[in-house]
């Protein structure tokens, strides 16, 4: 095979897989939730309702596709697509198995960040363009949260940066070869756990939608397709942060006996699980709660890893100055 | 502002996840309903029926007590009367579009006629098939009260049946055979 062409298998892989992903994941979070709440769940559609996402599916595209007349129109179409962009760049450094995964960035860590900083803006711009009140706390909300989760998201990735002396996530995983950095690295990997939810607004975080006081939040004007943009990123993003939890912290494809792409979706699955129990156990904190614990608890708890790790990589590199 | 206290949230937190965990080994509450019908009480209000007495006559007197304390207005009779005196009703509709179930016109009916019945499953795909008329209100047995037939404890003269020859009833007196 080709270069050019297994590049664009590659390509292929990541992308089909990623948007096949996103809607069954849609059909599992129903289930599980359902599971988690003592009822089904969609069970009809398909065997065990499989099927449920492509019906809505159909079914949202069929739907009128309505800008409102006073929202901006351009911002306003190109605000769903944002989302789902970046979320999809970003998955293109995410290294799937040996051989697997779109390109090898030596700065894929960085990258990663730099994207899903950028996704910010589809939440503040579909929250500004929308032109309503609540279209615009939600998105008010979104920047005020991403902007301070976003800090110590990047703070708590620099630990394992500095445990394999290198941003590249090919790098970082051949790193874990001896032990995964969740033990080294615990209190980072909570602290990214936490921050990632906050970065894709899911639920325990989804301050920006809000159901229950803002209507739908930034996208409570979107309708149709444009909606489902939303939706699709939301879930991207999901698989995102679950992929690279697996990636930092769990070793990646490293693992015994299985073969190392089923080893990642494996890892992958479980936080994307973990994702959605959150989502069933926990209520939403409060605005100012949320970025208290932000800035007071997780900002000093990500420099003190940051301090010890350092400090720990410099006297296991022979210490003193370099 | 309240103290954040991070160690006590995490703790609870993690409780809360586990908790919320074992329902994975939980008995599902739903009832998959078409594939498996629900346990109805006996006393459930549903489709709306018109029975007849134990001979098989209609019960229905055409009294429109039912229809007075319908809240909904949704019965709507005429009544007639056959050539024996007995009264039935010409028409009898009822609109189960309006109907609320409350079960108003079981409780005034004086004859056991109107009963509800534990039956709800009346979907139509047009509206005009929620009107249902005698013929399709009618059944055959005396529903609820297997028992009980109007005409024969009544006092009411009709056909075949004259004043005194009703169930635990006196033949009449004669007042003036009384006088001393």
């Amino acid at each position: 095979m080709t270069e050019t062409a297994r590049v664009w298998l590659n390509v292929g892989l990541v992308i089909f897989g990623a948007l096949t992903l996103a809607p069954g994941l849609i059909w599992l979070e129903r289930r599980l939730l359902a599971l988690w709440q003592d009822r089904y769940g969609p069970n009809r559609v398909g065997p065990f309702g499989i099927l449920q996402s492509l019906a809505d599916m159909i079914k949202i595209f069929t739907k009128e596709d309505w800008i409102p007349p006073f929202a901006d129109r351009a911002v306003f179409v190109i605000a769903p697509a944002v989302v789902a962009v970046t979320a999809l760049m970003s998955l293109a450094v995410v290294p799937v198995a040996p051989g697997i995964g779109v390109v090898d960035l030596n700065v894929g860590l960085l990258y990663i960040l730099a994207m899903s900083s950028l996704g910010a803006y589809s939440v503040v711009l579909g929250g500004w363009s929308s032109n309503s009140k609540y279209s615009l706390l939600g998105g008010l909300r979104s920047a005020a949260q991403m902007i301070s989760y976003e800090v110590f998201m990047g703070l708590s990735l620099a630990g394992v940066a500095l445990l394999a002396g290198t941003f590249d996530l090919r790098g970082i995983v051949e790193a874990q070869r001896g032990m995964w950095f969740a033990l080294p690295q615990a209190a980072g990997l909570v602290v990214f756990l936490i921050a990632g939810l906050a970065e894709t607004h899911r639920l325990p975080f989804d301050l920006p939608e809000a159901e229950s006081e803002l209507v739908a939040g930034f996208h409570a004007e979107y309708s149709g397709m444009k909606f489902g943009l939303f939706f699709v990123g939301e879930y991207l993003g999901v698989v995102l942060v679950a992929a690279l939890v697996s990636v930092l912290f769990f070793g990646g494809w490293l693992g015994p006996g299985l073969h190392p792409v089923l080893w990642f979706l494996a890892k992958t699955l479980f936080f994307i699980c973990l994702f959605i129990l959150f989502r069933a156990a926990l209520p939403r904190p409060r605005y100012d709660q949320l970025m208290a614990w932000g800035w007071k608890v997780a900002l000093p708890l990500t420099l003190i890893n940051l301090a010890v790790t350092g400090a720990v990589v410099v006297a296991r590199s022979g210490g003193g100055s370099p | 502002m309240r103290r954040l206290r991070p160690g006590l949230g995490l703790v609870s937190t993690l409780r809360t996840l586990w908790r919320v965990f074992l329902h994975s080994f939980r008995r599902r509450v739903t009832v998959q309903y078409p594939d498996e019908k629900p346990d109805l009480p006996a006393r459930w209000r549903g489709r709306i029926i018109l029975s007849r007495d134990p001979d098989g006559g209609e019960r229905c007197v055409g009294c429109y007590l039912c229809a007075a304390v319908c809240p909904v207005d949704c019965i709507a009779l005429q009544a007639t009367e056959d050539e024996t005196g007995r009264r039935y009703p010409a028409f009898f509709r009822i609109n189960f579009s309006r109907c609320i179930f409350c079960g108003f016109c079981e409780e005034a009916c004086p004859t056991y006629a109107i009963q509800l019945t534990p039956d709800f499953e009346m979907g139509e795909e047009r509206r005009e098939s929620l009107v249902y008329e005698k013929e399709d209100l009618l059944i055959d047995g005396p529903g609820k009260y297997p028992g009980y037939n109007y005409y024969r404890v009544a006092g009411l003269a009709i056909g075949g049946k004259d004043k005194g020859e009703a169930e635990n009833e006196e033949p009449p007196v004669d007042l003036r055979s009384l006088l001393p």
